[in-house]
């Protein structure tokens, strides 16, 4: 084994228990190594179980297979050397700044002294000084990140976990704090000597990380791993960053295209969960698809910059798109169908009849729906009677997720209407 | 949602005003009154109200419907008076100043050394002896339930976001139409929780209001609670387990037909709800929706409502009343003479009162014996606190365990804990043990549920983050408990703690005092001394007693938890 591996995780396993006594399968054959003077980033969907890997590497949950193990040994609790910084900073607001940064020292028992010293240390490091007596809800959201940082260099670890340490930032403010992480850390002044990093933002990935792993979900696992030899620091305008961009895009959407071919339902039960998106965001982005400077046609890194949409965004609506035939994707580009430009350019009543057509040719469950309905003497069914057909395909969770994505387009589209408050279908209109 | 604490603690001023005075002086005013209406009438008026209680337990089902039907009558009352005593605070001005602070001594007013004074004041007002003792048992409950409720309300109301107020003027509404589509639903939430809150204190009193001796005057009215006290005068353990049975549930009945279905229904009107949280869930709440029943009967009702919305409010009339208010001057000065006559009115009265009746020495024993009950319900309160903290604490951290836990800790909070109060009596006349230490955990037997379930319920809330960051770093032990898991729980437990020390100082006038058969134990203490002068029919004493009671639990309100909470809001609450 190589001397410099800090981390190794090898075919992990990981799944939770539904209340229904069904397993959800968060992580499936996971692989990954970490060496000494890297930056890993993990890129994936939210929901596709990168934060799930954070903790098990961390020691906070426990894999149902496969091993982790850092520095040779297994890891089987939070381990002296692996410290993490979190999304929405995790700090604990009664205490101050000083006493935030020196919580791990003090749980590791050092003498007082040395807690002060290194916890100042770190707090200078990490551009606090002066706020050492504040109490973080007096810190901008920067300043608070800063702090989650501080505490965790100032356990000198040998890994620095990150999860999504930027979403929750301001995009003015993400982009300081990683230029100042980035510089501190080629300037080789933190006390750390790897990080992983997880994110769903692309560019950041690249901006900051010498490897970059794309993790697909359901099951969430490594697909494919992309080297980006970029030196420090990095230009978004450079071309070579930009390449690296698209080919992140293409990596990432090909493998959900392939994966939508292979899923041509049979039946009325979609062969896939179907994941929510707004009708009208739909709309929005059909429309900005079809305006100048796009033309029915767009780079998907060109687009999410251009309407502020993240992947998480982006992603259900392209696949929405496709599945209802209005849009289709090519390596890292999506284009409008003619029946995509023909709703873009339509008024509201228009737009509304072409996408209940394309809702009953295209989605079976819709149709199934509306035909019960209409058989039904009294128009009206109750959600139980869908919702248990797609929970004998789905877990619960993707079960209502199908449903509710199904019903908001019905609605939309006036094929049906939906009283949540009875959780009943019918054809009238609510009056 | 929180438990509210009182609205002593909730104010953030320390120094009584002008206004506090004045309240305290109404409220006192109020008990001397009724209590010398009531001795003035019980010469005449001694009878007994005894309606024959059978131990047999085929007639519990009957006695656990009227013991509902009461605490029903009272919550309708209580809405009732919530609705128009709180908004009226919240609309004017001038009312707020003073309504505010009467709550505030009306919630500090032992309720049960009060039952005695009403209920002979309202035997002799009806007509007819039963229902007069039944209006006094509906009053008893009352008053144990409308004054949080009222508080609630009021506080929501005046913190309706002013872009839902402005959008309703827009759009032209009237007053009160605002009122119904804007804040009242907007209070809701808060609203149903604090109703449920009070249903939980309210069984308590229902049981106690309805077998009670003032002097030579028996009140017993077909109940839950006369069949204890039947069962207590009879020595029958068995019948005391029935009733308990039969309140069990009573409480469970009520809780799955009418809270959860309500507290699912008004979950719809908050604003501030995010997408993971859980949304409440009720089976009856379903049934309701889906039946027609339930609709034809509500229909009616919301025709009226929706009609009522149409109408304008009198050309030239204002919409609203407070911005006039501010202008007239003349307003001022009749709403202050009037507060004025008042408060005139009734120091004279008290001073007359004072006068005639005032005796050093029972004060002075009055003072002391305060002094000793709060000794205990402090000591109680700290013994109650280090139990059920660490344990609230390991039951919070853990979702699967709170989901069993939590209910079950509301529950024990609503049931009546003197019902059980006989099971203690015997061991303690068994093992010949020492009333003035061994009764008094009967004070915080009801209580300390508050605590336990305010605890759950802060160390549930504790962001996964915060666990996660907690671990990683290796915090663990005292120095985890020191940092983490109690200043997470802190505001929780202290507005835990506070309703718990409210109620116990409620709870000693039945705890200092109990009896099995003809045993009788008396502990040293002010809830003694009013249970004494209740039966003795003394109603100087038991106004003496009953307004010391009252000042020490607004002192101890105000000098000892209000910092205490403030402190822990400050410092502890999560973002």
């Amino acid at each position: 084994m190589d001397t410099n591996v800090l981390l190794d995780v090898a075919n992990v396993r990981r799944s939770f228990r539904r209340p229904g006594g069904d397993q959800l399968l968060v992580l499936d054959g996971v692989n990954l190594t970490l060496k000494e003077g890297e930056i890993v980033g993990l890129l994936g969907r939210s929901g596709s179980g990168k934060s799930t890997l954070l903790r098990l590497i961390a020691g906070l949950a426990r894999p149902q297979g496969g091993t982790l193990s850092y520095l040779g040994t297994p890891i089987d609790g939070p381990a002296r050397g692996i410290a993490m910084v979190f999304q929405s900073f995790a700090l604990f607001p009664w205490l101050t700044v000083l006493e935030n940064v020196q919580l791990g020292l003090e749980a590791l028992g050092l003498p007082e002294k040395e807690i002060r010293t290194r916890a100042i240390e770190a707090i200078d490091l990490i551009g606090l000084d002066g706020y050492e007596s504040a109490y973080p809800r007096e810190l901008s959201g920067g300043m608070r990140q800063r702090v989650g940082f501080a505490r965790a260099l100032v356990v000198h670890p040998n890994i620095l976990l990150m999860d999504e340490p930027f979403s929750a930032l301001d995009v003015l403010t993400a982009e300081n704090l990683r230029t100042d992480l980035i510089e501190l850390w080629q300037q080789k002044k933190l006390p750390i000597k790897s990080i992983l990093l997880v994110t769903h933002n692309i560019e950041e990935a690249v901006q900051m990380c010498d490897r970059a792993l794309i993790f697909s979900s359901n099951p969430g696992r490594v697909t494919t791993e992309i080297r980006i030899d970029l030196a420090h620091p990095r230009d978004r305008a450079d071309p070579k960053f930009e390449d690296c961009v698209d080919r992140i895009y293409v990596e990432m959407t090909s493998r959900r295209i392939e994966r939508q071919r292979n899923l041509q339902p049979v039946g009325f039960i979609p062969d896939a969960p179907i994941h929510r998106s707004s009708t009208s965001a739909l709309a929005g982005l059909i429309e900005a698809l079809n305006a100048p400077p796009y033309h029915g046609k767009a780079d998907l890194p060109d687009i999410a910059s251009d309407l502020q949409l993240e992947v998480d965004e982006l992603f259900p609506m392209t696949e929405a798109m496709q599945m209802l035939h209005l849009g289709e994707m090519e390596g890292g580009d999506v284009r409008l169908t003619p029946l995509g430009r023909h709703f873009a350019e339509s008024e509201n009543q228009t737009r509304k009849e072409i996408f209940q057509r394309t809702l009953i040719a295209s989605v079976p469950f819709a149709a199934h729906i509306r035909k019960v309905l209409d058989e039904r003497s009294s128009h009206t069914a109750p959600r139980r009677r869908f919702i248990d057909e797609l929970e004998d395909k789905f877990t619960d969770d993707a079960a209502d997720e199908t449903l509710r994505a199904i019903t908001s387009w019905g609605r939309y589209a006036e094929l049906f209407s939906y009283d949540a408050e009875s959780e009943t279908f019918s054809l009238e209109n609510p009056t | 949602m929180k438990i509210l604490a009182p609205v002593s603690i909730e104010t953030r001023r320390l120094m009584p005003r002008a206004w506090d005075v004045l309240a305290v002086l109404i409220v006192f005013g109020a008990v001397v009154l009724l209590a010398e209406a009531s001795r003035e009438l019980l010469g005449p008026l001694t009878v007994k109200t005894a309606n024959a209680i059978a131990l047999d337990p085929s007639h519990l089902p009957h006695y656990a419907f009227r013991t509902a039907l009461r605490m029903l009558a009272a919550m309708a009352f209580s809405l009732l008076f919530t609705l128009t005593y709180a908004t009226w605070a919240a609309k004017s001005r001038r009312a707020e100043m003073l309504l505010v602070p009467l709550l505030d001594i009306l919630q500090s007013v032992p309720i049960l050394g009060f039952i005695s004074v009403t209920v002979v004041f309202f035997l002799s007002l009806a007509p007819g002896r039963v229902l007069g003792a039944e209006i006094a048992a509906v009053f008893a409950i009352f008053t144990s339930q409308a004054w949080n409720m009222a508080f609630s309300f009021y506080q929501s109301l005046r913190t309706v976001p002013a872009e839902l107020t402005e959008a309703g003027k827009t759009f032209g509404l009237s007053g009160w139409t605002r009122f119904w589509r804007i804040e009242a639903p907007f209070g809701m939430p808060q609203l149903v929780w604090n109703m449920m809150m009070s249903m939980s204190g309210g069984w308590f009193f229902v049981t106690l209001s309805e077998a009670i001796s003032v002097g030579p005057t028996t009140v017993s009215l077909p109940g839950i609670g006369s069949y204890i006290a039947t069962a207590i005068a009879a020595k029958d353990l068995a019948a005391i387990a029935w009733a308990i049975l039969a309140m069990l549930v009573v409480i469970i009945i009520f809780d799955q037909l009418l809270f959860r279905p309500l507290v699912a229904w008004a979950d719809r009107f908050r604003i501030d709800s995010e997408p993971g949280d859980e949304e409440p869930e009720s089976w009856a709440l379903t049934m309701y929706r889906r039946s027609r029943v339930f609709d034809a009967l509500t229909h009616p009702f919301s025709r009226l409502m929706h009609w009522s919305w149409t109408l304008k409010a009198p050309a030239g009339r204002p919409h609203v009343a407070s911005e006039t208010e501010r202008r007239s001057r003349t307003g001022d000065i009749i709403w202050y003479g009037l507060v004025t006559l008042i408060g005139a009115w009734v120091t004279w009265r008290l001073v007359r009162f004072v006068g005639v009746s005032f005796r050093w020495p029972d004060l002075l024993d009055a003072g002391l014996r305060g002094m000793a009950t709060m000794l205990r319900v402090m000591v109680l309160i700290a013994l109650a606190s280090v139990i059920w903290t660490p344990i609230g604490v390991y039951v919070g951290l853990r979702p699967k365990l709170t989901r069993v836990i939590q209910p079950v800790a509301q529950f024990l909070a609503a049931f009546p804990a003197n019902l059980v109060f006989p099971v203690a009596v015997v061991l303690i006349v068994h093992w010949n043990l020492n009333p003035d230490i061994w009764l008094s955990p009967l004070m915080v037997l009801g209580t300390q549920w508050y605590i336990l379930f305010n605890v759950i319920a802060g160390a549930s809330a504790l962001p996964r983050e915060l666990k996660d960051a907690a671990a990683n770093f290796q915090v663990k032990g005292w120095l985890w408990w020191k940092t983490v898991a109690l200043p997470a729980v802190m505001p929780y437990y202290v507005t835990g703690a506070i309703t718990a020390s409210g109620g116990s100082w409620n709870a000693a006038i039945v705890a200092e005092v109990v009896s099995w058969g003809n045993k009788s134990l008396h502990a040293y203490g002010l809830g003694a001394y009013i249970a004494d002068a209740t039966t003795a029919g003394d109603f100087k004493r038991i106004v003496i007693g009953v307004c010391t009671m009252c000042i020490f639990v607004v002192v101890v309100n105000r000098l000892f938890w209000r910092p205490l909470y403030w402190y822990a809001e400050r410092k502890f609450r999560l973002a």
